[in-house]
């Protein structure tokens, strides 16, 4: 369990010019929660998207004992890396269905991700009531369960979550973390979140890392975390 | 009441022919947002080829379907050659590489093979089929051909894997990615593609207007009036968009305006969808929830 699955060293990252990591470590336990909390701004997407090969980077990431860093993004998302972007990277103009069949596009045709298929309708019944839909109908709450089902499809060994809570409603946000509560417990897949509801992150995670300004400020095990003084001041708010 | 019949008919046919060209421009443009210039000389190369083959001795049909080969693995090549260095760039540079084509494979065309206009031989008998006269057979075998291939494409997109791939790379490149995609390579394939579908247009019409370096440049016109008309962005609106301008062409050309004046239809049609409705009859009306 403890086994590390994915492990970060002096991680930086750049926006043209600019440099937005200036050296994270951090690693990720296989089967675990972890969470990467920080305010707007502070470098937590970037980390997603540098673990992707999605922006310039430097410094090493290892995955499952392999290099990954300066890979071409398809080839690590291959390897079981499953990234539910910013913004939820919905394929508005496709059916639900056709969004969950491209999540397992790399593992084959429309028999073979069948019995997958339902087993995502069964943790999102609300899913599979639209499954004819197109995507870009869906509600906000819909469209996060469709991405992070989507994710899913790849069986992937570790899913990256980019905000899951944004501008959903309290109680979906709720219904969301508890399944992937669920999610993590049956399908053994490790979870990296970055989220801003620090309080909800915090809960789910088994370890978090603070992230300011590009850098960790704190890291530590979540409960150590949800007592750390400084912590509950800035991000849990009381 | 014969003679409209008549001209009807023979507008579909060319009409089919527009419709596949505007369909390769569709292709072209959902991978890359611009609009290929170079299509309509990328059909008449692969005709020349498709000649070439016949001459060589080769019957009408297996060099047809070679040519489809070498036209699809050409558009590959050229996709991955000439068009990936400046990707990503602004568009200028991808217009320039288009207009470059465009000039290039004329003048190869002109050198090897010379600006003689040549005969095409057409696969149809040279009389028309069922005994009846409304529709000589070549223009019912264009019909055919095309509705065939527009069947295909639409099945191929429709229920393969590798269908649903490229539509996801083409809307959606970042996403595409983000599942494993290869979207450098399903870009390619609609290059592929494209190209094949501008050879078997090329090949059907080329019977009709006959062969020579020039001679896409008046079917891309209408082809381009066509994609208008259906919305750049949609498949079945360029497949309509082509019929409608065949046939408008060759009525207004048979009973209004005379032979001579049949290309400014095109470039009237352009226009007026420019002015009145830019994005076509059937441009994409998405409905968003955010």
């Amino acid at each position: 369990m403890s086994a590390e699955l994915l492990r970060v060293e002096g991680l930086q990252a750049w926006y043209g010019a600019t440099q937005v990591l200036h050296g994270l470590d951090f690693d990720v336990a296989a089967g675990s929660v972890t969470a990467l909390l920080g305010a707007n701004g502070a470098g937590k997407t970037t980390t997603l998207r540098a673990l992707c090969g999605m922006v310039k980077t430097r410094g090493a990431v290892a995955y499952d004992g392999r290099r990954i860093d300066g890979c071409a993004t398809e080839d690590i998302v291959r390897l079981g890396i499953a990234h539910v972007p910013d913004g939820r990277g919905t394929f508005l103009d496709l059916t639900t269905e056709e969004n969950l069949r491209l999540g397992g596009i790399t593992r084959g045709g429309k028999r073979a991700l069948g019995p997958d298929m339902e087993r995502m309708y069964g943790y999102f019944p609300r899913l599979k009531e639209r499954r004819a839909q197109q995507a870009g109908t869906l509600s906000g709450g819909e469209q996060q369960m469709l991405a992070i089902a989507r994710a899913l499809m790849l069986k992937p060994r570790l899913l990256l979550l980019d905000e899951p809570s944004f501008g959903l409603a309290p109680k979906v946000v709720a219904g969301i973390f508890e399944i992937l509560r669920a999610i993590n417990r049956d399908e053994g897949v490790a979870i990296l979140l970055v989220e801003q509801n620090a309080a909800m992150a915090l809960e789910l995670a088994d370890h978090a890392y603070l992230v300011e300004t590009g850098r960790i400020a704190i890291r530590g095990e979540a409960a150590r975390l949800r007592n750390d003084e400084a912590v509950r001041r800035s991000y849990l708010g009381y | 009441m014969d003679t409209f019949l008549a001209q009807f008919l023979s507008g579909l046919a060319t009409g089919g022919i527009y419709a596949s060209l505007a369909l390769a421009l569709v292709m072209v443009h959902q991978a890359t947002r611009l609009v290929n210039f170079a299509q309509g000389e990328l059909a008449m190369f692969s005709t020349y080829i498709a000649w070439s083959l016949v001459q060589a001795g080769l019957p009408y049909w297996p060099a047809f379907a070679l040519t489809l080969a070498i036209s699809f693995a050409a558009g590959i090549a050229i996709d991955r050659i000439v068009l990936r260095p400046v990707r990503g760039s602004s568009a200028l540079p991808m217009v320039v590489v288009f207009i470059g084509l465009l000039v290039i494979l004329n003048s190869v065309a002109g050198w090897i093979y010379s600006y003689t206009v040549r005969p095409f031989p057409s696969p149809f008998p040279s009389e028309p089929l069922f005994g009846q006269h409304y529709i000589s057979s070549h223009d019912l075998g264009a019909i055919g051909v095309t509705l065939a291939m527009l069947v295909a494409i639409y099945a191929f997109f429709r229920f393969t894997p590798l269908g649903l791939a490229m539509r996801a790379a083409a809307q959606n490149p970042e996403s595409a990615r983000l599942v494993g995609i290869r979207v450098g390579w399903m870009r390619a394939l609609g290059w592929g593609l494209a190209c094949a579908i501008g050879a078997a247009a090329g090949m059907m019409v080329a019977p009709i207007v006959f062969l020579d370096p020039n001679m896409m440049s008046g079917v891309l016109l209408y082809a381009f009036a066509a994609a208008l008309i259906g919305g750049i962005d949609n498949p079945f609106g360029a497949v309509f968009g082509g019929f409608f301008v065949g046939v408008l062409e060759n009525l207004l050309g048979a009973y209004v305006i005379g032979q001579e004046l049949k290309l400014t239809v095109a470039l009237a049609v352009i226009i007026a969808v420019l002015v009145v409705k830019p994005s076509g009859l059937f441009g994409r009306t998405l409905v968003r929830r955010v």
